[in-house]
């Protein structure tokens, strides 16, 4: 088992881990409740180094990413960064990932840590392909990835690295020192927050000074479980979870990372195909409004469309709203997804449970003033 | 501190025995594995149950733990404040944190249940 090099600073703190993708990850300190609200109300810091970073470069860097992701990163500025997948021939997901542009030769993917070394296969094999003109790096060991998010992560962190973070635009980034570091207005949460790459040997010391300037805002360091809950009412796929092999951009709702128009990518014409054609599975949301929780593996069957069922790939309790929520996988062969509103059931312990399907996300965090 | 006034399961339940009835709760330790609650499967008063049946579940952020009773016997009363209130079971699991009360059948406790001070050993263990 991995260790991030913050695993320190997590036993201080009092966290208690659990292992994640090959890594031992801190999965609460003080307690999943009270750090999921700490980032809706105030702000969490989370320790995601086990996150892949892979860089991408040279003359055919771009037409390398093209080819294989289906958003357009042709598109994309430096200094800008676009949601994208790695997909298969099927347009299924391999994995789901950010595209940084540093500049139109230079980008910066980053990776789930579960599938960083089958991506990294990929890319150095399209790469090979293209002889010298693109170099492919794994560049996750010696980077760190903090994360702060929630309503005061613009304040907090404009005091920590400077005035300049608050001035980013959603999916824009800068530099710092050079490349050591690198401050990216993202997220996992459904709130405004930023994305933190630094030097491995740098992160200790950036976590502490997060812990001590940000502790009059509230920071509070947040685990892998207030992560998932709050993703989860944001609505967000968690991949190998909600979306894999199994699953293509168009069945997960996530139609808008395929560019039709930007030229053939891998999978586009399975896509095509299903654009066409209608796709039988879709992931849905889901709200339990009896009393349960419906959770990873259990079933959800939509009661008034018969044959249309499927697992639960995403469930908990979700703290924002006070009841459960999910998403699902359902086969829905013949008739489309059902309409948000229908009537629904889960069955847990032998016991069926009410739902309803309803759109994603669960959760939008509400406009603040700026 | 574990309260020495009753009996407790290797599972980190424990159980209050008097006058032919049996509170079942789970331990200050099992409350703080299973992290916050937020929901508690309770089983309808009259049912019978047989010792080491599950009879319910005990649900938390994370995770899912059935409740197992270590005797048999018959529903008496459930705990209804965990229906609005789940986190009495981390707030104060040997009191106001109970789970259910059994009417205990002819044959008594399992006797393979601790001591608080067995159960103590076995968590230092």
């Amino acid at each position: 088992m991995q260790r991030t090099v913050l695993y320190r600073r997590h036993v201080e703190s009092g966290a208690r881990f659990g292992p994640f993708a090959g890594y031992e990850m801190p999965i609460q300190y003080e307690g999943v409740l009270a750090e999921h609200r700490a980032v809706r109300e105030r702000a969490g810091m989370f320790d995601v180094s086990h996150m892949g970073e892979i860089r991408v470069r040279g003359p055919r860097a771009l037409p390398l990413l093209q080819r294989l992701t289906p958003n357009d990163v042709g598109a994309l500025h430096p200094f800008r960064a676009q949601y994208s997948a790695l997909l298969t021939e099927r347009g299924t997901f391999i994995d789901d990932l950010l595209v940084y542009c540093l500049d139109p030769e230079d980008y910066l993917l980053v990776v789930n840590a579960a599938s960083r070394a089958r991506d990294l296969e990929l890319l150095e094999a399209a790469a090979a392909a293209l002889g010298h003109d693109v170099r492919v790096d794994d560049e996750s060991d010696e980077t760190a990835l903090i994360a702060v998010q929630g309503p005061r992560a613009a304040e907090i962190v404009s005091d920590v690295v400077g005035g300049e973070a608050a001035e980013l635009r959603y999916y824009s980034f800068l530099h710092q020192n050079g490349e050591e570091r690198m401050v990216s207005r993202t997220g996992y949460t459904g709130e405004d927050g930023f994305e933190i790459y630094t030097a491995a040997d740098r992160a200790e010391d950036l976590w502490a000074e997060f812990l001590v300037r940000g502790s009059d805002a509230g920071l509070t360091p947040a685990g892998l479980g207030a992560r998932d809950t709050l993703r989860l009412e944001a609505g967000m796929m968690l991949c190998g979870q909600d979306i894999d092999e199994e699953t293509t951009p168009i069945e997960a709702g996530l139609s808008w990372i395929v560019k039709w128009k930007k030229g053939d990518f891998t999978g586009r014409d399975a896509l095509v195909r299903q654009r066409e054609n209608g796709c039988r599975h879709r992931l849905v949301g889901f709200e339990v409004e009896g009393r349960g929780i419906a959770r990873h593996g259990h079933r959800l069957t939509v009661r008034d469309a018969p044959g249309c069922a499927g697992p639960v790939t995403s469930g908990a309790f979700a703290p924002t709203l006070g009841r459960a929520i999910g998403i699902a996988r359902l086969d829905c062969a013949g008739g489309g997804p059902p309409e948000p509103g229908s009537a629904a059931a889960v069955t847990v312990r032998g016991r069926e449970i009410d739902c309803r399907i309803v759109r994603l996300p669960f959760y939008r965090r509400p406009k603040r003033g700026v | 501190m574990i309260p020495d006034d009753r009996l407790y399961t290797a599972q980190h339940e424990w159980l209050k025995v008097e006058d032919g009835e049996a509170v079942l709760g789970i331990t200050d330790f099992a409350q703080q594995e299973l992290g916050d609650v937020v929901f508690v499967e309770l089983p309808a008063p009259g049912q019978e149950f047989a010792a080491g049946s599950e009879i319910g579940a005990i649900e938390s952020v994370k995770a899912v733990a059935e409740i197992y009773t270590p005797v048999a016997g018959s529903v008496e009363t459930v705990n209804d404040a965990l229906e609005d209130a789940p986190e009495l079971v981390n707030e104060d699991p040997y009191d106001g944190g109970w789970l259910v009360r059994l009417r205990l059948g002819d044959e008594g406790p399992r006797d393979d249940l601790m001591t608080a001070a067995d159960y103590e050993a076995q968590l230092a263990g």
